[in-house]
């Protein structure tokens, strides 16, 4: 075949390619009933969305109904309690939640936005250590929160920096978890800067580094918020890695210290109450759930709307 | 602004000592990936080597009691193992389906308004806690299953095909979410040149833009493989704790995770041989899913270099 110059080249070439592949696929038996098959196709299609949406509407609404009777200020008020359901609460949860989450943003901000910028801005992708780092970032995204939990445990709470069983030690395995999900959204937000943006700046006389904070920062900030807020929800979900680092404990104090004894956590709480024979404190455990879901889901509606909200069109 | 004085240089005169200092301490920013990698893979190994000081390979291996507490103790890690893969299996058999006719669906025949709407929504019902999903399981799930199936749950409440369906839950938005990515990334021009010539909107779907986006949807199966196989809050709370060789989705197991989770929790004190199976099982899990996670990530890889 001659070369032809410019995309229609390219594109010929996919839709000869294409064609290719539907006329391989076509030939032998030409399909009878085309239309009726595409329409059960399709209904297959809704079909499977359908019991997907249902699952999850399923698990809200039951969450909901079962957690009804359990619906009182008690929920927020009442510490955790073996014998009596009626007087079973989230308060210490809800608190050492709160203190999890206020260590772990102190510390996912900072190191995943630098990182992201460093890996954006100043790495030379071609350099070996450079990609290094890449590929360990992608697959520390994947690696089981468990496992974040046995780091925990053998560097955090024994080991080198000996902790013991206090929040700040779930405060370093969390946002140790949630770090890549920071620095992969702050790297997509940086990425969408046109370099434009970045060479006038430096043509002007800004150093590189002014460029970044001047121009490159503000630009990225809604879709590092989005990445922050996502990664935060995620934090604030998470209860095996905690089940490691000590928030199993039965706690009633009120105001943890990071430093000093021990600590709960809203999905640890909700899991001791699940994990009760009595129904009354399963009903709890589905309250929590309710509440959970309500806090996260709209953390996460909002950081979807903000990045759809500001996404720039340069 | 007067006109640039000749001579003065156009480069600065000294190094910009200020610029050198950010540049590295953002760089120490993305070592930290690096560091954590390896604290895991020391926190795993220095454990798992006193592990294997007491207990030979042979028995971890092909032993098939895991009585790790049990006296004589016995270490056969294929009991916790096979809860793993028979919960993971039953989690794929829902999730893959489901996953992957949404992910057609999304691609290939919703309306770009109903997009706009299905993607946010998977996006953030991807951020339910997954004790939720437990919750879930073993409130609603289980009683429900075996109100309609009597007999099938052996244990009540506790099956590894409830925890599998729940998982399975669970996982539906990454196959769907990463598989509609891979087979939107395939060019227009296939479509259209198979439309061209005829072939149905169904022949377009099943045998132009799917099987042209199968290592993106490949990895996406693995990538959930992954995420199932380190699931720890929803089998801790619905697959039981008994560990059973058996892939019947009606049998109680216990998994790699569950064990981990279990163990952890519980009264064993530090430094006995019980303690150090925590790790043992656990360098077990983290090989597993790194190998699915990088074989992921080199096949996603592989579809972006084609198409994009």
């Amino acid at each position: 075949m001659p070369r032809m110059p410019g995309p229609m080249a390219e594109r010929t070439r996919l839709a000869t390619a294409g064609a290719h592949a539907a006329v391989v696929g076509n030939l032998g038996r030409q399909p009878r009933g085309d239309v009726w098959r595409g329409n059960l196709f399709f209904a297959l299609l809704l079909f499977a969305v359908g019991l997907a949406l249902l699952g999850l509407v399923a698990l809200i609404v039951q969450s909901a109904l079962k957690g009804a009777p359990a619906f009182s200020t008690d929920l927020f008020t009442e510490g955790p309690s073996r014998v009596n359901p009626d007087q079973a609460g989230f308060r210490p949860a809800i608190i050492g939640s709160l203190y999890l989450i206020a260590g772990v943003v102190l510390l996912i901000v900072p190191l995943g936005v630098g990182a992201a910028i460093y890996l954006e801005e100043y790495a030379d992708g071609t350099r070996w250590w450079n990609r290094v780092i890449e590929l360990n970032i992608q697959n520390l995204a994947a690696v089981p929160s468990i496992i974040y939990g046995i780091l925990g445990l053998a560097f955090f709470v024994r080991g080198p920096l000996d902790l013991n069983f206090v929040v700040a030690a779930g405060s370093l395995t969390l946002a140790l978890l949630v770090l890549p999900t920071v620095i992969l959204a702050a790297r997509e937000a940086i990425r969408a800067v046109p370099s434009s943006i970045r060479e006038g700046s430096l043509a002007l006389g800004a150093t590189q580094w002014q460029t970044i904070r001047r121009q490159v920062l503000p630009a990225s900030i809604p879709g590092i918020v989005t990445g922050v807020i996502l990664a935060v929800s995620r934090a604030l979900g998470e209860a095996a890695p905690l089940l490691l680092v000590g928030a199993a404990t039965f706690v009633t104090a009120d105001q943890p210290n990071p430093f000093e004894g021990g600590y709960t956590a809203m999905p640890v709480q909700i899991f001791n109450y699940a994990l009760q024979p009595q129904d009354e404190f399963r009903v709890i455990a589905a309250a929590g759930v309710v509440v959970m879901l309500i806090v996260l889901l709209a953390m996460n509606s909002f950081a979807v709307w903000l990045r759809n909200r500001y996404e720039q069109q340069w | 602004m007067g006109r640039p004085d000749p001579s003065r240089p156009l480069v600065a005169a000294s190094p910009r000592w200020g610029e050198r200092v950010i540049q590295v301490l953002l760089a120490g920013c993305a070592v930290i990936s690096v560091v954590t990698t390896t604290v895991i893979v020391i926190s795993l190994l220095t454990p798992t080597l006193g592990f294997f000081d007491e207990v030979s390979f042979g028995n971890f291996f092909s032993s098939d009691t895991w009585a790790p507490t049990g006296n004589p103790a016995s270490f056969g890690v294929l009991g916790v193992v096979m809860g793993t893969i028979s919960t993971t299996i039953w989690g794929l058999l829902f999730a893959i389906p489901i996953g992957l006719c949404s992910a057609i669906y999304l691609s290939e025949y919703a309306k770009p308004s109903v997009r706009r709407v299905v993607k946010p929504i998977l996006e953030i019902l991807a951020g339910i806690p997954t004790v939720a999903f437990g919750v879930f399981a073993v409130t609603f799930l289980s009683p429900e299953i075996g109100d309609l199936f009597p007999g099938f749950i052996k244990t009540p409440p506790f099956a590894a095909g409830i925890a599998g369906l729940a998982i399975g839950l669970l996982i539906v938005p990454i196959i769907a979410s990463i598989s509609d990515d891979a087979m939107r990334s395939v060019p227009g021009g296939l479509r259209e040149g198979a439309a061209a010539l005829g072939a149905t909107k169904l022949k377009i779907a099943t045998r132009v833009t799917f099987p042209a986006a199968i290592s993106g949807i490949v990895a996406s199966i693995v990538l959930a493989g992954s995420r199932a196989v380190g699931e720890t809050m929803v089998v801790l709370l619905a697959a039981g704790a008994t560990p059973n060789e058996t892939f019947d989705p009606g049998a109680s197991v216990l998994t790699m995770t569950a064990f981990i989770g279990r163990t952890a929790t519980g009264d064993i004190a530090t430094g006995t041989i019980a303690y150090d199976t925590i790790f043992a099982v656990g360098a077990l899990l983290f090989v597993m899913t790194l190998v699915m996670n990088l074989f992921a990530i080199r096949l996603v890889r592989r579809f972006r270099e084609v198409y994009e």
